[in-house]
């Protein structure tokens, strides 16, 4: 069954919430799967069943005007999903995806699309490596209209490189031309060039050295603080997500298990999935010694183990938690932590 | 092991520009050593020199490679397979290409096992067998027969340091062994490297460029820069407190949980390209204690505290 997505315009309902209290983006239910079934003749002979990934499950989110929401999780438990279904790039199989902008028109695909831009991880393999930079850049601005005829299209593309850390020269160059770190700024100028509101970053930076990190990420914080770009900002790398989130969540296996604001999350996590994620993560510091390394693996997300996903890794698991899928569960200072044992 | 002043030239001549310049660096047995620096410093060429895997037309032109005891860096190609394996074993990036994917692990396993030690077959399947318990992977006499594809990557990375540790070698070189790998499983790798250490007295060389992983389990660490080392040092004080510019700029522009700066300090430019390394020390055009000397001598590995430094301005 297909779901409805919505991407529409409530300026007119603009009026009755203050600026801060309606979220510039809301995810309801959402819910996408893929067929990872062996071809069809394969299960028709081998009589197989369809086998499907729920890679997002049922996801509830809301992020407001200029915030950050900080995505991390293991691999394989469904963040890049998210950040495409987000981004328009996948179709979600239900679920609800609203963008309140006063300016896009509902009627028009391409305005909301640009709404959404998207920052990729590998800068080697998200930029045509046929195409010189100011191709790249200025193809996004003449798509959207926002450049009337080439000459228009060369400044802006000029100035855009200029704002990431280059210069406009650079445009006639090709990627291979550039580090991994100017490649990623380049990735960024396209994304900007579209003038968007939403700015999805997917781990931005693990292509990239740390002192490159350093200039990126620094990067992406005064470009969101110059356009008042609201984030999603997806990492396996604590320290950067708390460096350039407001609110974290943590997903495992297509589902989020806590969603807080960060420091909450840092100091008191609750879900005990979060509790190992922030303990076993390598870091510079630690006060402790370090804790025994979390046992088994993230399951296939074909097959996830019934009740609470996290379940058989779970050192506070009951035969409630094996049967029944624990609901988010609203916390006094907003959030919310899906989990029987932390409830109880 | 201990690294002698190891140099290796694009191409053979002396004046060829130098990928390492003057490495020297010393592992006691049962030491971990982390070997960091951002891409294109020169860590992995260092690992891919001590095993003799430099590629044409990288030349080691100077420079001496001892193993326990031995020198290994002149020996001939039939006498350096001999120890490339027992010696030292090996553990790559990516779990997935370092095993052959059409043949059993235990295949694989007792192959190796059996090309280091004359024993029977039965007795390489029960020396594999005791192999892949240690590494912590459940019920090995079954998994035997076992393809690399039917594992997950954790426990790839696990056959893949069995298969090192076939050999009972000296030393291992771990090159970014966690970097392919999940946060959880990065830890459980982690864990087992260290066992590794502690329990075999196996030297271990970590190549990385995750700082976190190294202050997790290194003993030493030593920054490397444009081909050069420029730091030696316990891990603590590597992370308390690093005497090096470069080290404390790559230090600070870290973002680390509970830290609430807004922005990260950054270090300008990039680093030099090979060959085109400048005059005196390689981080001066970058460095904010830059000294009057320091665009024209190269400043040596000298001793500063408890660390190894090569600064003029320390």
């Amino acid at each position: 069954m297909l779901g409805s997505v919505k991407r529409d315009d409530m300026a007119g309902t603009q009026n009755e919430f203050s600026a801060d209290s309606t979220p510039h983006v809301e995810v309801a239910g959402l819910v996408r799967t893929f067929d990872a079934s062996p071809p069809w003749l394969v299960r028709t002979i081998g009589r197989q069943q369809r086998r499907i990934v729920r890679a997002v499950d049922g996801m509830d989110f809301a992020i407001a005007r200029g915030a950050t929401l900080g995505l991390v999780g293991e691999s394989g438990c469904g963040k890049s999903t998210v950040a495409r279904c987000l981004a328009g790039l996948l179709e979600p199989d239900s679920g609800t995806i609203r963008i309140s902008e006063a300016s896009a028109d509902p009627s028009d695909d391409r305005s909301s699309r640009r709404q959404v831009q998207m920052v990729f991880q590998d800068p080697y393999s998200s930029l045509n490596p046929r195409w010189r930079v100011g191709e790249t850049i200025g193809d996004s601005l003449l798509a959207f209209g926002l450049a009337q005829n080439r000459r228009e299209m060369r400044d802006q593309v000029g100035a855009l490189l200029v704002d990431v850390g280059l210069a406009p020269e650079d445009a006639d160059r090709y990627p291979h031309e550039f580090s991994g770190g100017q490649r990623q700024r380049v990735a960024i100028a396209r994304a900007i060039a579209a003038k968007p509101s939403i700015l999805i970053a997917d781990e931005p930076t693990s292509a990239l050295d740390v002192s490159v990190q350093a200039q990126i990420l620094n990067l992406l914080r005064d470009l969101q603080a110059a356009h008042t770009l609201t984030c999603l900002f997806i990492s396996h790398d604590l320290g950067v997500v708390d460096h350039m989130a407001d609110t974290i969540g943590v997903m495992y296996l297509g589902r989020l298990v806590e969603l807080r604001n960060k420091t909450d999350l840092f100091e008191r996590p609750l879900h005990p999935y979060t509790r190992m994620l922030i303990e076993t993560a390598p870091r510079l510091k630690r006060a402790t010694t370090r804790p025994s390394a979390m046992t088994g693996e993230v399951p296939s997300p074909l097959a996830p183990p019934p009740g609470c996903a996290f379940h058989p890794r779970c050192p506070l698991a009951t035969e409630r938690c094996r049967q029944e899928r624990p609901l988010p569960r609203a916390l006094p200072e907003g959030g919310f932590v899906a989990c029987h044992a932390v409830a109880e | 092991m201990d690294v002698r002043s190891l140099t290796v030239r694009l191409g053979g001549g002396n004046d060829a520009p130098s990928v390492l310049d003057r490495v020297s660096f010393a592992l006691e047995a049962g030491e971990i050593v982390g070997l960091v620096g951002e891409s294109g410093a020169g860590k992995s060429m260092t690992g891919a020199a001590i095993i003799g895997l430099l590629e044409h037309p990288l030349t080691k032109t100077s420079g001496e490679i001892w193993l326990a005891g031995t020198r290994i860096d002149n020996l001939s190609e039939s006498a350096m397979l001999a120890v490339r394996g027992s010696k030292i074993g090996m553990v790559f990036q990516d779990p997935a290409t370092s095993l052959n994917p059409v043949l059993t692990i235990g295949h694989q396993l007792t192959e190796t096992i059996r090309q280091h030690e004359a024993i029977g077959r039965g007795e390489a399947r029960d020396r594999a067998i005791g192999l892949l318990s240690d590494v912590g992977i459940p019920s090995p006499a079954e998994r035997l027969g076992s393809y690399p594809h039917e594992f997950s990557g954790g426990m790839r990375q696990r056959v893949v340091i069995a298969l090192a540790l076939a050999g009972n070698p000296d030393l291992i070189i771990a090159d970014e062994p966690t970097t392919a790998l999940d946060v959880s499983i990065q830890a459980q790798i982690i864990a087992l490297l260290q066992e590794v250490a502690s329990k075999r007295g196996a030297g271990v060389l970590l190549i990385t460029h995750d700082l976190g992983v190294i202050a997790e389990i290194a003993d030493r660490v030593a920054v490397m820069y444009s081909g050069r080392i420029v730091e030696i040092a316990s891990v603590a004080s590597i992370i308390e407190a690093p005497h090096h510019p470069y080290t404390k700029a790559l230090m600070r522009s870290i973002p680390v949980v509970g830290d609430r700066r807004g922005r990260l300090p950054q270090i300008a430019g990039a680093m030099p390209r090979v060959g085109a390394r400048p005059q005196g020390c390689a981080f001066h055009p970058r460095c904010t204690s830059r000294l009057d000397r320091c665009d024209a001598d190269r400043p040596e590995l000298e001793a500063k505290q408890d660390a190894q430094v090569a600064c003029w301005a320390v």
